[in-house]
């Protein structure tokens, strides 16, 4: 593993970043765009529903033959020119990669958006090597200048704020008049296309992402907005793809079925601005793109994932749509998450991929509200999967001894049901008596709770008493 | 090859499959050989005329603009009307594509056409495209010398000439016209779907257009071709 995992501190991280008025201020500002776009984009498609059945039980048939898929892709990727390369673990990929690039004198190469090279540390490993990785991505570019990794899948640059986004811009390109304006977004984008448009036309290597993999074609896929992607892998020498295993898909209709899903799941759009399918080097005749194609297929332990537990998981087409859901990620952000993948998607990932031992915090990070199940296009059961996860951090004794304490006193109430209907209701009038019928701002043993927010008084009787009430005795 | 292998036998061993599962080796094989459609949206199966009305209204949601015009022969002077509009010198450049040389250029007297791929100094492209999907209101390019890459990405402004027999509801029914005109399996090196002018939202989730690509984007329908 490169990327070094940050998540055994989750809640050293979320209580920094509940007390950033930076980051909250752009949290703030985020969640009610994406949920709202999605909701329109989803509303103006009736077929959405059975899409994401369809969506469910194509990626279940790919990876009940996934080996099948990955030879029929390679057999075809090679027989268009191009190359694959295989990598057991995130070290092999920035191995190969980096030799491609030394193969071929790559002083810099730019980059088009890709979570797998977040996920080996590519940056680091080339910068480390004398090659200095070019992020074209815009807020991949921010987040670069700042020294900083992406705290959302697809809008990296998240917990920025426009300000700080100037001041980085005024810091970085010194060789532009200090006196200039940068009070507009668009001068802000300007600003980075001018000083990315030349680094475009100058690297010997591109380096992409890949959405899908069609096996049928041996075709790579991106999406973007920005065009980015394109210019990266259109201009240079050699377009070497960063992909992992499970990103394989039959054939072209099938990828379609996906990219039906994926924008408007994602940012709201019917489709994204570009969707490039490219499969292969340059052609005879050709007189533009990459002389040189090739795709590095990562396993990093997603092979260890089929056939058990967490296989829905690798369903996952990295849309966003969790996160953009989760109140828990909404208040936190990205970075809390502390390793590459945030919100619940990465709460069940991370500790696939890092292991329990250094994700098990993450899971723990829900309320369970069932919000990311609901919006995930290919209906990933995430808080079943967060609860494994759970159960397998209390059966290993992975849990601090407070929490497991508390379980145990919880557990031998709730196994003594006269008791427990004693003691909630006898609980229930003690809160009552110091909140009344508002709100608590304290509560002893619950400042964790109360810090950032208030307990409400509880109001009425308890569940149990008010059904016994309604249904009469049975 | 070590990890090739590795991943491959990690892989079988957790789906708990052996290599040689002829049924498995069948069941994939047919998939790829008969490619089944999934869902198609009803929104784009229209008949000739209302599919182009769709196409429209999609482009032009997607912040582009687009001119429907009866035959090839109006396409200068549209295109030059266009480079009026924004104020651009009158000069395009487009790739090898016959139907780009067929086009009575000049008409326009003061319009300068050079060909070839963009090395990123031309302001202004034109190209011709494979098809279109109205669905979405998207177009489908292909590589090649006929319409280089590089002219749909590094000009500001990029005019794309699409005929309108060329516009389907769906994309799948452009896979099967490139199936046709590739083969079988085959594609292009690359396969463009462009929707809209480049655009970001990564500054405070705010959708600014002309990020890396073309600023602008201009559709051409030509009725009659």
């Amino acid at each position: 593993m490169t990327q070094p995992v940050n998540s055994p501190q989750f809640k050293e991280n979320a209580r920094k970043a509940l007390d950033d008025a930076y980051l909250q201020k752009a949290l703030a500002r985020s969640e009610k765009g994406f949920i709202e776009r999605r909701k329109a984009a989803v509303e103006k498609l009736p077929e959405y529903d059975a899409l994401r059945d369809n969506a469910r039980d194509l990626k279940d048939h790919i990876l009940a033959h996934l080996d099948l898929y990955l030879e029929a892709y390679e057999r075809n990727v090679i027989a268009t020119g191009g190359h694959v390369h295989w990598a057991a673990t995130a070290e092999e990929a920035n191995e190969i990669i980096f030799g491609i690039c030394q193969r071929l004198n790559a002083k810099a190469v730019a980059k088009g958006k890709s979570m797998i090279s977040e996920e080996t540390g590519l940056n680091s490993y080339l910068e480390a090597r004398g090659i200095r990785p070019i992020e074209t991505d815009l807020g991949e570019y921010i987040i670069q200048l700042r020294g900083e990794t992406p705290s959302h899948l697809i809008a990296p640059a998240l917990h920025v704020t426009k300000e700080q986004i100037e001041a980085d811009f005024r810091r970085a390109h010194t060789e532009l008049p200090p006196e200039r304006n940068l009070d507009e977004p668009t001068s802000l984008l300007a600003e980075a296309r001018a000083m990315l448009r030349d680094k475009f036309l100058n690297v010997e290597v591109g380096i992409t992402g890949a959405n899908f993999l069609i096996a049928e074609t041996g075709s790579s896929v991106i999406v973007t907005n920005e065009g980015n992607g394109d210019l990266t892998q259109t201009l240079a020498k050699a377009h070497i793809v960063i992909s992992s295993i499970e990103k394989v898909v039959p054939t072209r209709e099938d990828a379609v079925t996906f990219l039906r899903l994926l924008a408007r799941t994602a940012s709201g759009t019917d489709l994204s601005v570009y969707t490039t399918f490219s499969t292969g080097a340059r052609r005879d005749g050709d007189p533009d793109g990459p002389l040189e194609y090739h795709v590095v297929l990562l396993d990093n332990g997603r092979s260890n994932m089929l056939g058990g537990k967490f296989q829905e998981m690798l369903r996952c087409i990295r849309c966003g749509a969790c996160m953009n859901h989760c109140p828990v990620f909404h208040a936190v952000g990205g970075h809390a998450y502390g390793w590459v993948y945030p919100g619940p998607m990465g709460a069940v990932l991370t500790p696939s991929l890092v292991g329990v031992e250094q994700g098990g915090q993450l899971p723990n990070a829900s309320t369970f509200c069932g919000r990311c199940e609901e919006v995930c296009p290919v209906r990933i059961p995430l808080p079943k999967l967060m609860r494994n996860w759970r159960e397998r951090e209390f059966e290993r004794h992975l849990q601090p001894a407070f929490a497991r304490y508390g379980l145990g006193i919880w557990a031998a109430f709730a196994k003594r049901p006269a008791l427990y209907r004693r003691a909630t209701s006898l609980a229930m009038k003690f809160l009552r008596l110091f909140g009344g019928k508002g709100r608590l701002r304290a509560l002893p043993l619950a400042s964790g709770w109360t810090r950032h927010r208030d307990f409400p008084s509880p109001q009425g009787e308890t569940f149990q008493s008010l059904w016994k009430k309604r249904s009469g005795p049975r | 090859m070590k990890s090739r292998e590795a991943i491959f036998a990690n892989i079988r061993k957790s789906l708990r499959v052996s290599s040689d599962d002829r049924l498995r080796h069948e069941t994939v094989t047919a998939r790829i050989q008969k490619h089944p459609r999934g869902i198609i949206p009803a929104r784009g199966q229209k008949p000739d005329r209302e599919r182009l009305e769709l196409f429209r209204q999609m482009v032009e949601s997607a912040k582009a603009s687009i001119a429907i015009l009866e035959t090839k022969d109006d396409v200068p002077t549209a295109v030059a009307a266009y480079l009026r509009s924004k104020n651009l010198p009158q000069s395009i450049r487009h790739g090898d594509d016959a139907r780009l040389s067929l086009i009575p250029w000049a008409k326009e007297r003061a319009l300068e056409v050079t060909k070839g791929a963009s090395d990123g100094a031309q302001l202004a492209s034109v190209s011709y495209s494979f098809g279109a999907v109205a669905e979405s209101g998207t177009l489908v390019m292909v590589s090649g010398a006929d319409n280089p890459t590089t002219l749909n990405f590094l000009p500001d402004h990029h005019l794309v000439v699409v005929d309108e027999r060329d516009i389907a509801g769906d994309y799948e029914s452009v896979w099967d016209r490139i199936r046709l005109s590739f083969g079988a399996n085959k594609m292009p090196r690359a396969v463009n779907w462009i929707t809209g002018p480049s655009r970001s939202g990564d500054i405070e989730q705010t959708h600014l257009l002309g990020a890396h690509g073309p600023r602008s984007l201009h559709v051409l329908v030509v009725r009659n071709s």
